[in-house]
């Protein structure tokens, strides 16, 4: 089978994305200090990418499992979508 | 305000939810059942198994109407380096009769049919509403807010999930830490059932549970599994959240791999695929347990912690049900006595001790600290594939005995049968 990229992955989910919110933020000064950037590799759905050294993220893809907020109390500030929003899981 | 109060609020339509919701709505109590995803399940994933034994207690015979995909039929436990494996695989008839012994299910078309049985009993079901907090009264619990609401009961209970946020604002436990979580992923791939039941070498409906240890995980604790759907494959990784953290490999990339291995490859050939999901898993046991009530409030399912994981098998949805009858039971209990205090409330830990929860979670106490162990998922699967390709390889050198070939195998590997045994003993004594 073709191996797929993670942006194709997540292309085969269904969400409902929140154009005017978002759940997860970033602190970006302790993103900066940060030296191991650990979020980079811990997200299944690869949301958080590095860019020039620096932090790129989107929470639009979010499989809401957590894992980030679980890794760095410190700088991601993690809630659920408000009601109605974020990924539909038609299998799960 | 109070004629708006509820018996209960019930915090996620999950298995543990929308149980504790149904058994009180079927005694006649006022419940309010609250989800956040659109339908009930449409925030949920798991590997892909539901042992029967507690959800059948409740509504017996519940395969004839619930939505399920493939009553397990065959057990496999695999061990993988990159070019081997070794598989030991279990079948047994009697699973597939009365009262099947476990259900390969999709939680998108169970949960919401879950819910569906506490709707018809009469809960009051609310979907797409996220619950920001709980109401606290001095240092009782006496409701939830969710935006501008403000909902009130004489107790809640927590079953919002593994990633329970309602759990700390709760002051049930602490934030949870990396290690006492594993991040499970995976993916859905279709295909047709009679390539299905080719591939598997199954009859009919039925199915099979797989799971994985060794190079799929690259050395961090955890283990990949394979589930048969009707039409499909649930195929994924789940990895402790610190071992995540600390390497540095991409989870995404690592189940790509996964689905290109030898073993796995052939499997999954030519198949579609539908759906990525990810979910955590609380895997700590008893150690990360919460508290599992306070004052107007009880915690159930993923959310108290009651997962439990021995390697060659998982257990969180029967668990997660039986906590919610525990749960149910203790409120129904309450209410009789009318006092939901935490002293009210604390014989749900005897609940629990009868629906064999915690007997379980107490029994199985030191798993999470022996599967802390890197030989488990780099030495051992190693150490089996290699005895297995020296009994089967033949070739033009002298051969030793078997004795032999296990002694090099171990060397090679640098185990000392100390260590072995060791590991053997310490295994037995806990899983």
């Amino acid at each position: 089978m073709k191996r797929l990229t993670v942006e194709e992955m997540l292309a085969f989910n269904k969400y409902v994305v929140d154009d005017e919110a978002n759940h997860i933020t970033l602190n970006r000064e302790l993103c900066a200090a940060c030296q191991n950037k650990a979020c980079v590799y811990v997200c299944p759905a690869g949301l958080y990418t590095l860019k020039d050294g620096e932090i790129n993220f989107d929470d639009a893809g979010c499989l809401e499992c957590g894992t980030c907020r679980v890794i760095c109390p410190q700088a991601i500030s993690w809630q659920y979508p408000r009601g109605s929003f974020g990924v539909i899981y038609r299998y799960g | 305000m109070a004629e708006d109060k509820f018996t209960a609020i019930v915090v996620g339509a999950g298995p543990a939810g929308s149980t504790a919701a149904y058994l009180l709505a079927r005694e006649g109590l006022d419940v309010l059942l609250i989800e956040k995803g659109d339908t009930p399940g449409s925030k949920n994933m798991f590997g892909g198994r539901m042992y029967s034994y507690a959800l059948n207690r409740i509504m017996p015979d519940f395969w004839e109407e619930a939505p399920l995909e493939r009553p397990v039929a065959r057990e496999i436990i695999t061990l993988m380096d990159d070019e081997k494996s070794v598989s030991v695989t279990y079948r047994d008839e009697n699973w597939l009769h009365p009262p099947y012994h476990s259900w390969v299910l999709l939680r998108a078309d169970f949960d919401a049919w879950l819910a569906s049985k506490a709707e018809e009993a009469g809960a009051l079901l609310a979907c797409n509403i996220l619950v920001d907090d709980v109401v606290w009264d001095g240092d009782r619990i006496v409701g939830i807010q969710a935006g501008d609401d403000q909902l009130l009961a004489d107790v809640v209970i927590c079953a919002d999930g593994a990633n329970s946020l309602l759990t700390e604002k709760a002051g049930l436990r602490n934030r949870l830490l990396p290690h006492q979580v594993a991040t499970g992923f995976k993916q859905v791939i279709e295909l047709p059932p009679e390539t299905i039941n080719q591939r598997f070498q199954l009859n009919g409906s039925e199915g099979v549970a797989q799971l994985f240890a060794g190079s799929c995980t690259r050395g961090m604790q955890g283990g990949g599994f394979l589930y048969t759907n009707k039409n499909s494959i649930s195929l994924g990784l789940v990895i402790k959240s610190s071992d995540l953290q600390h390497n540095q490999y991409y989870p995404a990339e690592l189940l790509e791999d996964f689905k290109a291995h030898p073993t796995i490859a052939p499997l999954v050939a030519d198949g579609r695929e539908a759906e990525y999901s990810a979910h955590l898993v609380p895997e700590a046991g008893l150690e990360m347990a919460p508290r599992l009530f306070g004052s107007g409030i009880l915690a159930a399912g993923d959310a108290a912690g009651l997962v439990i994981n021995l390697g060659y098998l998982v257990r969180g949805m029967d668990l997660a049900i039986a906590s919610g009858e525990a749960a149910a039971r203790t409120v129904i209990q309450a209410r009789t006595n009318n006092d939901f205090s935490a002293e009210g409330l604390s014989i749900y830990q005897q609940f629990l001790q009868e629906t064999a929860v915690l007997t379980a979670m107490e029994t199985y106490r030191q798993a999470p600290r022996f599967l802390d162990n890197r030989r488990l998922y780099e030495v051992y699967p190693a150490l089996a594939t290699g005895l297995l390709s020296r009994m089967f390889t033949v070739d033009e050198t002298s051969p030793v005995h078997l004795m032999t070939k296990a002694l090099n195998e171990l060397k090679k590997n640098e185990m000392g049968l100390t260590r072995l045994i060791g590991d053997a003993w310490k295994g037995g004594r806990s899983l």
